[in-house]
């Protein structure tokens, strides 16, 4: 039996004895073949002595049964590590940030509380998965989405928390944002509910967000300041009709109006679906094509050392006949209202000389089968795991790795930001020895600010892991010299990433681990989580590199 | 394979033989039929048919025929076991918490049903 740091054999045979009084034997895993299956199976120090690992998990099924358990590791100060679907693959699956913490596994809190159709919002526990809530409101025929993000299989409230991201409407695609109320366990057993679930017998928990004083829910996400046992969503209504568009763009300097021109539509509300950025002349869609480009001319003037030169890529664009750039927009709406906005799209688009436009059609919702598998689900309310066909074993890639983590730093919403962003990664990658992508566009999720998403294989050789995740951190500090910072990281590099949030010597790590004092004073709730670590582990674990 | 996995994989081929040919017709159709059900809700997403499927088009790629789990004759309770206990490739573990013992029984009976007997 694997017992946490600094626990006794004998306090943690009692603590495991009284979890198992309150959960039953059944649902307390101590065996080396069962505290397995809570390794990230996409750990980039998979296999090695470093990988982080659990001693045990237990899985409550209620919120009293998490009180229970908080109690008694606080009195044995037993490291506990909460997971609810644990499924975050790529950001950390089911493992703990901190090695021999026991799993809080939160899967079998999974009822669906509420779904109210009239005022279109959910309260879920942590167990609940977008399948499980899609399949609900399907059953049930109510006329609400829910906004996924790429997996299916994760929660909404351990992806809020995380800070992940959906594809439907602004107001719904940042998933923390569209978060209405949360009831949290605290690290002395107590219960706290934020917004108006402060109020007893509130009538608007899931329907106003603030509540009166303070609003703390921000201090529950991507932290460890309590166990988050529901949370209410705000989802969208069925629209009635889709429709989506393109415009193509003729020259290297047109991304830049091209990025202008998008954010007034966005931000005024013209087009409310998440934009794709993409590249006709590169062949980068906004999805998948992440391959190497066909013609090596073209690979050359990319490869030109200051990056390329906008008068060659023009040159080159004009003597094949293509577009430089592309942006898709799509809407939500009546039918009319969205054939209007695609018309008033244009007319903004069409001040860059050259435009076209291609109507990618109107649609009435929901989409018939044949016209659904057109379109990435997730766009449509609909969760799905096509995003793992990027990296997996398929035709166009025949000897995969084991699986990936995302280099994902925020930069701003410009086409400067994106040159140059660019600009530095193909260098960064040069000098690191990575593979140099031919052109990256970012993704769109956020209204003001874009997303960069550049995957790293994980593989089971640990020299192939080791240089990846050197040249990983290396890529976050040349972000950071940049002021680019990343918006959610693998808990291998969660330390590394907080590191460099470091303005006025660290103030806001500093405050996080004031109220990790004061909050969780023996340092029980998931310790190491985003780079905050209780007192007494905070010295060999913290990073501070000034 | 070391002798621990060799055991468990040996009580896991057990578990399933006896299952097999355990039980009158009537439970035998509810075993397969709450198979259909947990193969639906955690398999299919992956391993269906129809686009998006990384699961199938993954074993499509290594030149399996049929990619479609539900479509094979071949499948044992020890592999299948084998994978969703411990992943392979892409394809994560998948927990206790998550898919039961039973259940996983299930799954086994459900796309062991038409291999020859």
């Amino acid at each position: 039996m694997k017992v946490p740091p600094g626990v006794s054999t004998s306090d943690f045979s009692e603590a495991l004895r009284q979890f198992e009084e309150v959960v039953g034997k059944e649902w307390v895993f101590t065996s080396d073949e069962d505290v397995a299956m809570y390794r990230d199976a996409y750990s980039p120090f998979y296999g090695e002595a470093d990988e982080l690992v659990a001693s045990a998990a237990v899985a409550p099924d209620g919120v009293e049964q998490v009180q229970k358990i908080v109690r008694i590791a606080n009195q044995y100060k037993i490291p506990i590590y909460t997971i609810s679907t644990g499924k975050n693959l790529g950001y950390g699956g089911s493992a703990p940030c901190y090695s021999g913490s026991v799993v809080l596994d939160l899967k079998r809190m999974n009822r669906i509380l509420e779904v109210n159709e009239k005022n279109a919002y959910c309260l879920v526990e942590p167990g609940v998965s977008y399948f499980d809530l899609y399949r609900y409101i399907q059953e049930k025929g109510i006329r609400l989405w829910v906004d996924v993000p790429d997996p299916g299989w994760g929660s909404p409230v351990g992806n809020a928390l995380d800070r992940g991201g959906g594809y439907l409407l602004p107001q719904f695609r940042n998933h923390f944002d569209s978060h209405c109320g949360m009831e949290v366990v605290l690290a002395n057993g107590e219960i706290l509910r934020t917004g108006m679930g402060a109020l007893p017998g509130a009538k608007t928990w899931q329907e106003y967000k603030s509540g009166f004083g303070p609003w703390i829910d921000g201090v529950f996400s991507q932290s460890n300041f309590g166990v988050v046992t529901k949370m209410g969503f705000w989802m969208c209504p069925a629209p009635d009709s889709y429709q989506v568009g393109t415009v193509t763009v003729p020259k290297y300097n047109d991304l830049t109006q091209l990025i202008d021109i998008l954010g007034y539509l966005e931000n005024t509300g013209c087009t409310n679906g998440m934009p794709f950025l993409g590249s006709p002349m590169l062949a980068r869609g906004p999805i998948g094509e992440q391959g190497p480009l066909a013609d090596p001319e073209l690979t050359a003037l990319l490869n030109d050392e200051n990056g390329p030169v906008p008068e060659e890529m023009d040159a080159y664009a004009e003597k094949k006949g293509v577009h430089q750039w592309s942006c898709t927009v799509s809407f939500y709406g009546g039918p009319q209202a969205n054939a209007g906005n695609w018309e008033f799209a244009k007319e903004k688009f069409s001040a860059i000389p050259g435009a076209k436009f291609t109507d990618g059609g109107a649609y009435k919702l929901p989409l018939t089968p044949e016209v659904q598998a057109k379109f990435n689900l997730p766009q449509f309310g609909i969760p799905s795991l096509q995003m793992f066909s990027i990296g997996a074993r398929s035709a166009i890639n025949p000897t995969p790795g084991e699986g990936h983590i995302w280099f994902s730093p925020i930069i701003p919403r410009t086409g400067e930001a994106v040159f140059e962003a660019n600009r530095v990664f193909r260098q960064a990658a040069k000098e690191l020895g990575l593979p140099v992508p031919p052109f990256s566009l970012p993704t769109c999720y956020w209204e003001r600010a874009f997303i960069f998403l550049f995957g790293f294989p994980i593989t089971h050789d640990p020299e192939t892991n080791k240089k990846n995740r050197k040249a990983f951190q290396q890529l976050v500090k040349i972000a950071a010299e940049h002021g680019w910072g990343e918006y959610r990281t693998a808990p291998a590099h969660q330390a590394a990433v907080m590191d460099t949030y470091s303005f006025n010597n660290h103030a806001l790590l500093r405050f996080h681990e004031t109220l990790k004092d004061a909050v969780d004073p023996n340092g029980i709730l998931s310790a190491g989580r985003y780079g905050i670590w209780p007192k007494h582990l905070r010295d060999s674990h913290t990073w501070r590199s000034s | 394979m070391n002798m621990k996995k060799a055991a468990v994989l040996l009580i896991l081929m057990l578990t399933a033989a006896t299952f097999a040919w355990a039980g009158p017709p009537q439970e035998k159709d509810s075993q397969l039929e709450r198979g259909h059900k947990v193969y639906d809700k955690w398999c299919f997403p992956c391993h269906g048919t129809g686009v998006g499927k990384p699961g199938t088009d993954a074993l499509k790629a290594r030149g399996q025929n049929p990619a479609v789990l539900e479509e094979r004759t071949d499948l044992t309770a020890a592999l299948i076991n084998t994978v969703v206990r411990h992943g392979v490739g892409f394809m994560p573990v998948f927990r206790k918490t998550e898919i039961s013992d039973a259940e996983l029984d299930a799954i086994d009976a459900y796309l062991m049903r038409n291999n020859k007997k």
